[in-house]
């Protein structure tokens, strides 16, 4: 379903990527993990073509996007959906506006079929009723719900999903992994969840993708990355700081 | 030393060329996608920019037109030129300062309020979610507002042209004793059509640039609020500066 092949992104002189070679399966949900600054949403940008690499291939759905113009990719768009890290709401419109926005630009759906599209859509993520609210006026998980409502107002083929538990309480954060799980059942979409909240990403992965320094070092299921040998990969899902360990207490 | 010199002038000279192209390209961009103009996006843009721009516009092109009757009124009488002032007062205003005044407070209110919009979006990632959800933020974005600014100036500028001739009046009649007749004569006498067309030809290409160096800041905005502040700023003294510059060669072009 999605392929990179041989990837390199460099930006401003400094190498992001290199060599990234990654296969996502139609219908599963891959979760990638890293340090910040690991590439990781580059990685996303890549997939959605917001961002072209500087080597390599990126194949979406079989066919290759890169070098794609953006009329080409556009084209592609209509079968993705993308949940921002801070919701990237259009704050000019009301949150039914902001759902209804694909299926206006994209459809010839009636005024009372996007109307009920968006009813139900913003059911599935338990927002019931908010049509009329403005995004300044909702809290941080209500922002990622809609924009999550908003990716799939169009029942896209795949979902990307950058750090959506991110400055969530675990509560909220346990309610979008459910929808993002039940948004793969729902609409049979390929997910792509890139964050680094290590709970939500055993409790959703079908496989685990962890990018350091720019380089995939580990690939599988989630408990072959829970039993991985290698010591980054150890440290990482642990949360072990970066700082060497001391003997004795810390002093003030 | 001198080195260094040539190598900040150089890159200078490489940032400003690189800006001239970027904007050229936003227009050409722009002018390809007016193809897929969205009219309910086009009327409201108009109605924001433009009708809600009137009551300044009024405002300062009154005073503008009161301002250059006082300066100019006296010394007419004194030699007995008193029946050029209508005149002299309606083709300035209609060749320069309606549409070079008005433009730059087009530009300080339209092109900071378009900048400050798109700017805000870019910092928070609006316009990738526009991309993502393949709509081209040319064609949502830049299009609407370039034909809004390019028709509801030069309404604008007729506006000025009337508001300014009324305050040259007021001040001619009630402050240098110039008759009415003698005022409102002296206009029909002096000034023609082509003194309001040109001036209203000036404006259309001032609402392009207005609109064109706004979105183009705003699409370049660096993150965060800094940048936003410093987008919108470099956008109004960018336009003002391009205004006076086209001004000078439409002039010479239409009124040789």
């Amino acid at each position: 379903m999605i392929n990179l092949v041989n990837v390199n992104m460099n930006f401003n002189s400094r190498q992001i990527l290199k060599n990234i070679n990654l296969t996502i399966e139609q219908g599963e949900i891959m979760v990638i993990i890293g340090p910040s600054g690991s590439g990781k949403s580059t990685l996303l940008r890549l997939i959605i073509g917001l961002l072209q690499p500087t080597a390599g291939e990126v194949w979406v759905g079989g066919r290759e996007i890169t070098g794609m113009s953006e009329d080409e990719l556009n084209k592609i768009r209509l079968e993705m959906g993308m949940v921002f890290q801070y919701s990237a709401l259009f704050d000019s419109m009301s949150v039914g506006e902001n759902v209804a926005f694909g299926l206006r630009q994209h459809t010839s759906m009636s005024e009372a079929e996007i109307l009920q599209t968006v009813a139900r859509k913003l059911r599935m993520v338990g927002l019931r009723g908010q049509e009329n609210a403005m995004p300044n006026e909702l809290s941080g998980g209500m922002k990622k719900r809609v924009s999550l409502a908003r990716a799939i107002a169009i029942n896209p083929h795949i979902v990307l999903y950058d750090e959506p538990t991110a400055g969530l309480d675990p509560i909220m954060s346990n309610t979008i992994n459910r929808l993002i799980v039940s948004t793969r059942r729902l609409i049979d979409a390929t997910s792509v969840v890139v964050t680094h909240d290590m709970s939500s990403a055993f409790g959703i992965a079908d496989r685990i993708a962890m990018i350091y320094d720019g380089s995939i070092i580990e690939m599988g299921t989630p408990d072959k990355i829970k039993q991985s040998e290698n010591p980054v990969v150890a440290k990482f899902i642990r949360g072990a700081t970066a700082m060497p360990e001391r003997k004795g207490r810390y002093r003030a | 030393m001198l080195s260094k010199l040539f190598a900040r002038t150089g890159r200078i000279v490489i940032n400003i060329l690189d800006n001239v192209g970027q904007i050229a390209l936003l227009f050409v961009r722009t002018v390809y996608q007016v193809r897929q103009l969205n009219s309910a996006l086009l009327l409201r843009q108009m109605a924001h920019l433009g009708a809600d721009s009137l009551a300044i516009i009024l405002l300062t092109m009154l005073f503008t037109g009161m301002v250059m009757t006082v300066q100019t009124a006296h010394e007419f009488v004194k030699y007995g030129a008193q029946s050029s002032v209508g005149g002299l007062v309606a083709v300035a205003m209609g060749r320069e300062l309606a549409p070079v005044l008005t433009g730059v407070v087009f530009a300080g209110r339209v092109g900071a309020a378009i900048t400050a919009e798109i700017g805000s979006m870019k910092v928070t990632e609006q316009i990738d979610a526009l991309r993502v959800m393949a709509v081209n933020p040319i064609a949502y974005l830049v299009v609407p507002r370039m034909i809004a600014c390019l028709l509801m100036l030069p309404l604008l500028v007729v506006f000025a042209n009337v508001i300014g001739s009324i305050g040259g009046y007021m001040i001619a009649t009630a402050y240098a004793g110039i008759g009415s007749f003698t005022f409102l004569n002296s206009i029909q006498v002096f000034a023609v059509p082509h003194d309001i067309v040109g001036g209203m030809i000036k404006a259309m290409f001032f609402g392009i640039i207005v609109a064109i160096i706004g979105c183009h800041k705003g699409l370049t905005t660096a993150q965060g609020a800094e940048g936003v502040g410093r987008a919108t700023t470099g956008s109004v003294v960018l336009s003002i500066i391009l205004i006076f510059i086209s001004n000078y060669f439409l002039s010479v072009l239409l009124y040789r």
